[in-house]
């Protein structure tokens, strides 16, 4: 473990869609006063109304008047021509530190993570001694020798901030040197420096920006520190650190000639934070700049007239533990463009639904709305959630809080990202039986144990005292699985369990689920987008193709005749039917509409080979082709089976 | 965990070196040295020329720089050249006042700073543009001037708090939490404002993370969820920051001893830079090399303690 810097782009909230927006206005009104600073300092003789070092004793101690604009020092001296005069040292001494700092450590950096290996090594560590040297101290030192020698300080300053600035920018352009046109430039024939010049360096220039606003801002704090503590600077010539000091020595009687120095430095540091921060936005806005959301008309009606068909006819039937009705989900951004639109599908107990589609299709998010663990920037705009004769959607607030693990439990993909890395694996299930059983920690413990061993694993107690990091995909996913169960939930709706896993790990895991099933009564909802496993593991199947269930029926009779092209597409696909064949294995041309693009038809027709006019124009209700089986397609009956198509 | 600490501290001894070495070539490159300073204005080349000699100042650098580390190693740091002072009674004076500035200071941040954080986390938009501008403000405020207006505002306007000077708890213990309450709040508020800021934004990203919503779907309770599981996970980049808030802290003390007339080790220092006494200089610069390394290693046990996986490494 190296020197530990805190993370040089701390995550954001991830919003679903952000708009890249310019410069904020605070952006330009830090740039426009570091610029007046600037200006004011470098033309001072001609824009300061008096000279800086010439006394007045006649107007010591004034206050602001038209004619000293902000006041006067205990010489009578102007202080706003002061200010303007004294911008000079700090100017000069920030340009000094800067420039030693972006020359050594830009250079240094970009050289490091370039060429890599020792050099890197060297200048990590080098860093790492650097980072932790009270720089304060060395700087005094100097100064004792070469007295008021704010320009040593000043590069010196540069120098000890150097290092930090090479260690980031060599991550930056390790960063870009991993980019492919960097391995293209070097097979082609250019040298290291040609490459340097023309395709690194252009690359980190933006980080770099940042990180220089920052350090100026630093380094101004420390130009008038050293010369509020008189080691810079000398009377009478003006800095705004020794205004400062001078201010100090003469509160007793009055307050006011600390203010106007001391608040022009925190102006010129907030303006040098402000650009860092905006230049950072911009930064960020440039790389994860969001797909253009196309906003034309050719959007799919989302609100109903009539309720859907299969709504009206599902009525919840006693032996129903979950019942979704008419669900949907949309982003909360004034597009509100819908990513579920209007699911219905019920849960028997004991039974397994399966919900397969392409990736994109609103899975994994009804899935999510069903335990009300939709991300932020999500919401569900209409439908009902009914567990245990509850809604929960339209119900108390506080409904989903006592259904949550104890009704209804969720695994999910990445079985090691679903564990909290700071706690035993033991600590976290026991955490759970608490929480819902009401039970003493040891009890606790024991029956995280047990539930261990339940879901088969060997040694449960060394399981249990073993943190997330240490635990392989297929023991995590069973640690997921047993802290799931840690509620007794009566559903437990998995979101592709195993596509994290190998595929060895994937089939056992798929046996333990089942087996779960049978000894606990548990319903579940798997959610995949793998017949195989839909097949193995279920009795009824919803396809869902952009945000609408496309069919549904019972598993055997789905996989005997699928009525939706969609589905029949799908399973054409799956290498399980491929088998037999020595056709090259089939896949369903074109690819899921973006979200908020969705057809004004059938939403599959420009992928349908079944498709004509009528499916371009109007919506497809679903549709009763059988008992239990409802399709989403107006030419169901033409749908082959995929047995029969690749037969023929 | 052994090793984390191991690295640590062999990263230390390169850092005394060159902190004591830096200072002591210095020293040694001075036109006329400290002979001069001693004898002020009376100073010519052939009387620098006898004290230097007399004061060993005519050796080689590496002689001397090794019998300032031998006497060093002994707990002798040589005397002050103005006043003949020992160098450890002079900053052994000052170090306490340092240390109830530094720890009162990252107390402060700590308390104030985490809390908020975590709290405008919690509240998006409108807590993040709170946050964001008190720690622009409290990244861009110079302390010497937040020290003076607190101290106007409590000592000369209130009249509740004293304006300057240093009460060892020894004396009185209430007159020392007076002396340092407000140079610990000119040092600590701006630290929290820091802190708010970064412990805002690793709560935000853990809170995003998968296994905060597995959590959230056993049915954990959203303050359990916030407090122990969240907070936990987004406090080592938070302990790491306190580390080099320390280190900054140490130009802080320096600024804001003067301010507030406390002779710590940063005035102490500042005065022998002024006065060209290098021999307590030096001194000051083991100190502060010290404090920085124990606030490293103590970050780094922190850090260790909450992160399982640096533990096991």
């Amino acid at each position: 473990m190296r020197t530990p810097v805190p993370d040089a782009e701390p995550a954001r909230p991830r919003r679903w869609r952000r708009s890249l927006t310019g410069p904020s206005w605070l952006a330009i009104v830090a740039a426009a006063v570091l610029l007046l600073l600037i200006v004011a300092a470098v033309f001072a003789p001609w824009i300061a109304p008096y000279k800086p070092t010439v006394n007045e004793l006649g107007d010591a101690y004034q206050t602001p008047s038209l004619e000293h604009l902000l006041g006067t020092d205990e010489f009578g001296r102007d202080l706003l021509s002061r200010i303007i005069y004294g911008g000079r040292v700090s100017l000069i001494g920030v340009a000094e530190a800067v420039g030693v700092f972006v020359v050594l450590g830009a250079t240094l950096g970009v050289v490091a993570g370039y060429v890599g290996g020792l050099v890197d090594t060297v200048v990590t560590w080098v860093a790492d001694v650097f980072f932790a040297l009270p720089g304060i101290i060395v700087i005094l030192a100097t100064l004792s020798i070469l007295a008021n020698n704010i320009t040593a300080a000043m590069l010196l300053l540069g120098v000890l901030g150097a290092p930090a600035l090479a260690v980031f920018m060599a991550g930056a352009t390790k960063t870009v040197r991993a980019e492919p046109y960097i391995a293209a430039a070097r097979v082609t024939g250019l040298r290291t420096r040609q490459i340097l010049v023309r395709h690194v360096v252009p690359q980190v220039i933006a980080p770099l920006t940042v990180q220089v606003s920052l350090f100026a801002g630093a380094a101004l704090l420390f130009q008038t520190g050293l010369d509020f503590l008189g080691l810079g600077t000398q009377p009478p010539q003006p800095s705004w650190g020794a205004m400062v000091n001078d201010g100090a020595s003469h509160l007793g009687r009055d307050l006011w000639m600390v203010v106007p120095p001391g608040a022009v430095v925190l102006l010129a540091v907030m303006s040098l934070g402000l650009l860092g921060d905006a230049l950072q936005d911009l930064r960020r806005g440039r790389l994860r700049a969001p797909a253009p959301v196309n906003t034309h008309a050719y959007r799919a009606r989302t609100d109903r007239d009539e309720p859907d068909a299969r709504a009206v006819a599902a009525s919840a039937e006693p032996e129903t533990v979950l019942a979704v009705r008419e669900l949907s989900v949309a982003t909360e951004d004034s597009g509100r463009t819908p990513i579920v639109d209007n699911v219905t599908f019920e849960l028997r107990a004991g039974s397994c639904l399966g919900i397969v589609g392409e990736s994109g299709c609103g899975k994994t998010m009804t899935a999510l709305a069903v335990i009300g663990l939709l991300p932020d920037g999500v919401t569900t705009t209409g439908g009902s959630v009914t567990f245990a004769g509850k809604d929960l959607i339209g119900g108390a607030p506080r409904s989903y809080r006592t259904v949550r693990g104890s009704g209804i439990a969720m695994i999910s993909q990445e079985p090691v990202a679903n564990l909290d890395p700071s706690f035993t694996v033991g600590a976290q299930i026991a955490e759970v039986v608490r929480r819902h059983a009401h039970v003493r920690h040891k009890q606790a413990y024991q029956e995280a144990l047990r539930l261990l061993t339940q879901v088969r694993l060997p040694d449960a107690k060394q399981v249990a005292k073993r943190y997330p990091h240490q635990l392989s995909g297929g023991m995590a996913q069973r640690v997921v699985i047993a802290a799931a169960l840690a509620g007794r939930p009566k559903v437990l709706i998995a979101d592709e369990p195993t596509t994290a896993l190998d595929v060895t790990v994937q089939a056992e895991i798929l046996q333990l689920l089942r087996e779960l099933r049978r000894e606990t009564g548990l319903a579940m909802i798997l959610v995949s987008h793998d017949w195989g496993i839909i097949a193995d593991s279920c009795d009824a199947a919803v396809v869902m193709y952009a945000g609408q269930v496309v069919e549904e029926s019972a598993i055997s009779q789905m996989f005997e005749h699928p009525r939706h092209p969609y589905s029949e597409g799908l399973m054409r696909s799956n290498p399980y039917y491929a088998l037999n064949t020595r056709a090259q294995l089939p896949s369903i041309r074109g690819s899921v509409p973006r979200l908020g693009d969705w057809p004004l038809g059938c939403r599959f027709a420009p992928r349908c080979g079944y498709a004509t006019e009528e499916c371009l124009t109007a919506q497809v209700e679903l549709l009763s082709v059988d008992t239990g089986h409802w399709t989403r397609c107006i030419h169901s009956d033409q749908v082959a089976a995929p047995g029969e198509v690749l037969a023929s | 965990m052994l090793r984390t600490l191991s690295r640590r501290l062999a990263l230390s001894v390169p850092l005394f070196f060159v902190v004591t070495f830096l200072t002591f070539v210095l020293m040694a490159l001075t036109p006329g040295g400290v002979s001069a300073t001693i004898l002020g204005t009376s100073a010519t080349p052939a009387k620098i020329a006898e004290l230097n000699r007399q004061l060993g100042l005519n050796r080689p650098i590496l002689v001397q720089y090794w019998d300032w580390l031998s006497d060093a190693g002994h707990g002798n740091l040589g005397n002050s050249v103005v006043n003949n002072e020992a160098v450890t009674r002079l900053l052994g004076d000052g170090l306490p006042v340092t240390l109830s500035l530094i720890v009162g200071a990252v107390v402060v941040a700590v308390v104030l700073g985490v809390p908020l954080g975590v709290l405008s986390a919690r509240r998006a938009r409108t807590g993040g543009q709170v946050v964001d501008a008190l720690s622009l403000v409290g990244y861009a405020v110079p302390n010497y001037f937040l020290g003076i207006m607190l101290g106007y505002l409590f000592s000369n306007v209130l009249d509740v708090l004293p304006a300057s000077g240093y009460t060892p708890p020894a004396v009185s213990l209430s007159g020392w939490f007076e002396s340092i309450t407000l140079p610990v709040l000119t040092l600590g508020l701006p630290g929290a404002a820091l802190l708010a800021r970064q412990t805002r934004q690793s709560m935000i990203e853990v809170l995003g993370r998968d296994y905060i919503r597995s959590l959230r779907a056993r049915g954990i309770s959203e303050p359990v969820i916030v407090y122990k599981h969240a907070l936990r996970n987004a406090m080592g980049n938070v302990v790491t920051l306190l580390g080099i808030y320390v280190v900054g802290l140490l130009l802080g003390t320096t600024l804001i001893e003067t301010v507030f007339a406390m002779r710590g080790l940063g005035s102490v220092a500042v005065t022998a830079t002024s006065q060209h006494d290098l021999p307590v200089i030096e001194g000051a610069a083991l100190y502060f090399t010290i404090i920085v390394v124990v606030a490293f290693v103590l970050v780094d046990l922190i850090r260790a303690w909450l992160n399982p996986k640096l533990r096991s490494q």
